[in-house]
């Protein structure tokens, strides 16, 4: 298959995975309301400790942004139907173009439940003026990845097993822990003025190996689920 | 336990074969292997010039179409949005989808959702895409059931217009009758082996 042919499916798979979560509303009206009610559980938990809540704000942004984008990168509107894998099957897809389209539409979703938020975490928590606080967004958007290639590979290995919905948790927590305790360190580090590059790079690391390891793995995997 | 034995069939391109047999004779599962969703424990099936396992029935895939007993439709998508996802992922034209879904009789429901529209509805999209991708081996499972008169009369179009292209169809179905008129050759399948050998109807 050529590049452009590879990247063409991409884009349609994309596309699709977007326009039936857009229809569905699995991730934007069900898990973003949600996530944002379990950011003002902490407040009305603390009451008016305002110390205490600007230092546990970025966390609990961190851990709500995990726990809830796991649930959208691996929403079952995501999930095709044997007749659906089998039609893609014969339409000739590339299984590394299905991987890259479905990480893709779950990234731009995950961005948009960071987006909304984060303006949730400033207000309830007040977590005051971070300096470099740009890097933030770096840190976000690679969570966000990381997210979408963690749920995406889970699928991926999951996919056709009885046992999916028990198994994809056990898979996914793991994988997802480097990803939470590096993004933590990374906003330590920006409040002590520290350096933030390993943590960065231990981020960016683990997106590729698993973006690798994801794209290597699609065709066996896709070819063992039938 | 082996599902199928003892298979050997040549199906050439241009020709329509049946195959009929009771339910759990391995119908399903030989059109899945003649599809290359399944991969036989033994012996070799060949299927457009390539072998099943071989790279090369990666490209050959996108010659084949299976339409089976769940139509492959995403519900939240409408027709139009259904038969255009498919034609671009084949790398198809996306010129021939309105007249595809006119061709079936859906001109008019094209907006309508797929988990909106009736069973027979989205049979027929199926057949609109099979019009659209013209595949070179169309493998029909029960392609009357759940049809409506009308409906069963696009299975003898769709039929004719692969086999007018140089293409292959194996239908295959427990109820022969609807079926005989379309097939150059019959084979009746029982218990995963093949009773007879391809008499003509």
């Amino acid at each position: 298959m050529s590049g452009r042919a590879f990247w063409s499916q991409v884009k349609e798979i994309a596309r699709k995975d977007l326009l039936i979560e857009g229809r569905a509303g699995e991730a934007l009206f069900i898990t973003i309301p949600f996530g944002a009610v379990a950011l003002m559980l902490i407040p009305l938990a603390i009451g008016t400790d305002k110390p205490l809540l600007a230092q546990v704000g970025p966390g609990m942004f961190l851990a709500v942004a995990l726990l809830f984008g796991m649930l959208i990168a691996f929403r079952q509107t995501a999930a095709d139907t044997p007749p659906q894998k089998e039609l893609l099957t014969l339409l000739g897809t590339d299984p590394a173009a299905q991987f890259v389209g479905r990480m893709a539409a779950s990234t731009l979703l995950l961005l948009i439940f960071e987006a909304v938020l984060a303006p949730v975490t400033v207000i309830l928590y007040n977590p005051g003026r971070i300096p470099r606080w740009p890097w933030l967004l770096l840190v976000m958007f690679l969570l966000a990845l990381g997210l979408a290639l963690v749920g995406t590979l889970a699928g991926s290995v999951t996919a056709g097993l009885r046992t999916r919905n028990t198994l994809t948790p056990l898979l996914v927590a793991p994988l997802s822990m480097p990803l939470l305790l590096a993004s933590a360190q990374v906003v330590e580090a920006l409040r002590k003025e520290a350096s933030i590059l390993l943590w960065i790079t231990l981020l960016a690391t683990m997106n590729l190996t698993i973006a690798v390891i994801g794209v290597v793995t699609a065709r066996p995997l896709e070819e063992s689920s039938r | 336990m082996p599902v199928l034995r003892g298979i050997d069939l040549r199906i050439d391109p241009g020709e329509v074969v049946g195959i009929v047999g009771p339910n759990g004779s391995g119908k399903s599962t030989l059109l899945r292997i003649l599809a290359t969703l399944l991969r036989p424990t033994d012996g070799s099936v060949s299927v457009l010039g390539s072998r099943t396992g071989s790279e090369g029935i990666l490209a050959a895939r996108s010659g084949i179409a299976l339409l089976g007993h769940h139509p492959g439709l995403w519900g939240e998508l409408t027709l139009e949005e259904n038969l255009t996802f498919v034609a671009r992922m084949a790398g198809a034209s996306t010129d021939g989808v309105a007249a595809a879904l006119e061709q079936v009789g859906l001109g008019g429901a094209k907006q309508r959702r797929a988990d909106h529209s009736s069973h027979g509805m989205q049979r027929r999209v199926e057949f609109a895409r099979v019009l659209l991708i013209k595949p070179q081996l169309l493998l029909l499972d029960e392609a009357h059931a759940g049809l409506d008169r009308a409906a069963q009369m696009l299975v003898n179009v769709t039929v004719s217009d692969v086999r007018r292209r140089g293409g292959a169809v194996v239908l295959v179905s427990h109820e022969p009758d609807r079926m005989l008129p379309l097939v150059d050759r019959t084979y009746h399948l029982d218990g995963g082996t093949l009773l007879s050998n391809g008499q003509a109807p």
